[in-house]
């Protein structure tokens, strides 16, 4: 049997996944329930959405340095105006993603560095969010708050929504014209513009999804916390790009696998419960999360290499 | 006239337009009262990003994925251990250096090691260490603040003719940075490198050895920067490097510097260092919430770009 190259990318992050989990339950039996594993992953719906997202821009070649601050701008939105009134905030949600696009268009149109104009929007996208909540609070509307602790038959939520998400994105990314175009952008712009398409006109819609799963984030992000705060997402800049490296994608080249970044996120979030199970220390619990990191990434070195031996053989 | 062409082909003449004329808005607003502490501090605090955007630079000019995300936490570290090993005496300043240097050194060594060995992409690998770093800082600074030794903290803090001495320091890192930038074999190296790795290894340059010496260039930079703010903040703390690691980035590209690398800029690094402390600066004076503040620092960053940015088409 024959197994595409695509499979064995995704191999790798699943099975860290499976290893860390593994380990998880020898420590915690009793997390090898329905609450042990709705807790364990709780938190990583929104993280799997935004490391979406960061995938969307880098298989454009593109890195999203503001998708903390994008993330936090949209978690406030959600607390206060979606709350409020929807209607407003649905507004102000479609003129972000717009504002997505005409950030795609303008790093593309001026060939200038996603990482700086990113950099600078996430000034922007920091500065509105304290403009809305200079001190955390608001509140969380209804149904967000009903969406992410609702309890399905025998999986748990978190669990169900990260399946959704893999499937929705990779049949959007992996399976449709589009999103071949995308990655495409990706593999060579050259190309693809000599084909006839417009560039501009996919790194705009690029932009624009990314934009949307951003929001998708933020909404999920405020439905679990309750409240909303300006720095309340800072991290996930860091996270998503980790996660869509830990799922097999790439830098360049629009190698991404929609699949391994929600698994990436998934790993990510779950190292975390790992190391408080662990008992260590708090202050070295930032430095075991960096040592899980490079283990895995270590890990699938290892694995790369073994394929890589198959292969010549 | 082919002088003042030659003036504005040159990258770094935006950054420094730009500092002048913030500049001379928040001096004019203030009625010029306050033109030489305005400058003072400008240089003090810009100093600071100066050091760390040189190493960073010369990491950005590897070429692209070329970043050092531990930036930050190798400040923190060094500057607590530091504090801590001197310990309020006057004798244990060169030694404090010293210890602070190697700790760069070593940093450097152990983010090479990832990216090398593991053939990690360097911003993942430099922010798994980060993480290491950051939690043996969490480990030795136990909440404690310990002062900088009497001389060391009255000379980060003080004046010679008028000139801040930290800016002074930076200047003197700046310009060894230039010869070896410029005038060195090494200098060529890192452009060769980030302008093509592939042709480079085929015309026998170290490859692996140059990469290894920027990335402990940086890691050393970054912590004697992390030595000097400590002192001149009189105290290490836990956050002290973290809003450095998007101004190390942002210095070097708003200096004109290539992200795509191969393309080094030294002179732009202190205009935009200026710059974006004069752009606070100025928003303070003119009375702007935070929020505002930050936004219309995002949105200068992203101007500054667009008008220089037409230099990186012609290429």
């Amino acid at each position: 049997m024959r197994i595409s190259t695509s499979t064995i990318r995704l191999v790798i992050p699943a099975a860290s996944l499976a290893l860390l989990l593994a380990a998880v339950f020898y420590m915690q039996p009793r997390a090898m329930s329905y609450t042990g594993l709705n807790l364990l992953f709780n938190l990583a719906v929104p993280i799997a959405l935004a490391t979406v997202a960061q995938m969307l821009i880098m298989a454009v070649n593109d890195l999203d340095l503001s998708m903390g601050a994008f993330v936090s701008f949209c978690a406030c939105v959600t607390a206060t105006f979606l709350q409020a009134s929807p209607a407003i905030g649905v507004l102000i949600f479609l003129g972000a993603i717009a504002a997505y696009a005409v950030i795609g268009i303008v790093i593309h149109v001026r060939e200038l560095p996603s990482i700086v104009v990113t950099l600078g929007m996430s000034f922007v996208w920091g500065g509105l969010a304290v403009l809305m909540l200079p001190s955390p609070g608001g509140e969380a509307p209804g149904w967000a708050r009903w969406l992410m602790t609702s309890r399905p038959p025998f999986v748990p939520m978190a669990i169900v929504a990260s399946i959704v998400i893999a499937l929705v994105t990779h049949f959007a990314i992996m399976r449709s014209s589009a999103g071949v175009l995308i990655r495409g952008v990706g593999g060579n712009v050259r190309s693809v513009e000599r084909a006839g398409w417009s560039v501009i006109r996919i790194r705009a819609g690029t932009y624009a999804l990314a934009g949307f799963f951003a929001v998708l984030s933020g909404i999920a992000l405020v439905g679990l916390t309750t409240s909303a705060d300006a720095n309340i997402a800072l991290r996930y800049t860091l996270l998503s790009i980790a996660g869509v490296i830990l799922g097999g994608g790439e830098f360049v080249g629009g190698k991404v696998s929609p699949i391994g970044a929600v698994i990436g996120a998934l790993t990510l979030t779950l190292a975390g419960s790992f190391l408080s199970f662990l008992r260590i220390s708090p202050d070295w619990q930032i430095g075991a999360q960096g040592a899980i990191l490079i283990v895995v990434l270590g890990l699938r070195l290892l694995l790369n290499r073994l394929e890589k031996r198959e292969k010549s053989r | 006239m082919t002088g003042a062409r030659l003036l504005l082909s040159k990258p770094w003449i935006w950054s420094f337009a730009a500092t002048i004329a913030v500049w001379i808005v928040t001096v004019l607003f203030t009625g010029g009262a306050s033109s030489l502490g305005l400058s003072q501090a400008a240089l003090t605090f810009a100093a600071f990003s100066v050091i760390v955007g040189l190493g960073q630079m010369f990491v950005i000019t590897l070429g692209p994925g070329n970043i050092d995300l531990s930036v930050p936490a190798t400040m923190t570290l060094s500057g607590t251990m530091a504090l801590k090993l001197m310990d309020v005496q006057d004798g244990m300043i060169i030694v404090g250096l010293l210890v602070s240097i190697l700790l760069g050194l070593g940093i450097g060594i152990g983010n090479y090691v990832l990216i090398k060995l593991l053939r990690i992409p360097p911003i993942i690998a430099t922010l798994s260490m980060s993480f290491i770093i950051q939690s043996t800082a969490i480990w030795t600074n136990r909440g404690l603040r310990i002062k900088p030794p009497e001389i060391l903290a009255s000379f980060t803090t003080s004046n010679l003719f008028g000139v801040p001495n930290i800016a002074i320091v930076a200047l003197i890192l700046s310009v060894i940075a230039w010869v070896l930038l410029e005038k060195t074999i090494y200098g060529r190296w890192i452009s060769a490198i980030g302008q093509s790795t592939f042709a480079a290894r085929m015309t026998g340059i170290p490859v692996d050895g140059t990469r290894l010496v920027t990335y402990i260039l940086c890691a050393v930079l970054a912590s004697i920067c992390g030595y000097l703010l400590a002192s001149f903040s009189g105290g290490a703390a836990l956050n002290m490097g973290s809003e450095y690691l998007l101004m190390s980035i942002a210095v070097v590209v708003i200096g004109g510097t290539a992200v795509a690398g191969g393309n080094s800029n030294i002179p732009g690094i202190w205009g935009a260092s200026l710059f974006m402390f004069l752009v606070v600066s100025m928003l303070n004076t003119y009375g702007f919430g935070a929020g505002f503040r930050l936004i219309l620092t995002g949105l200068i960053i992203i101007a500054v770009i667009l008008l220089a940015g037409g230099r990186q088409s012609n290429r």
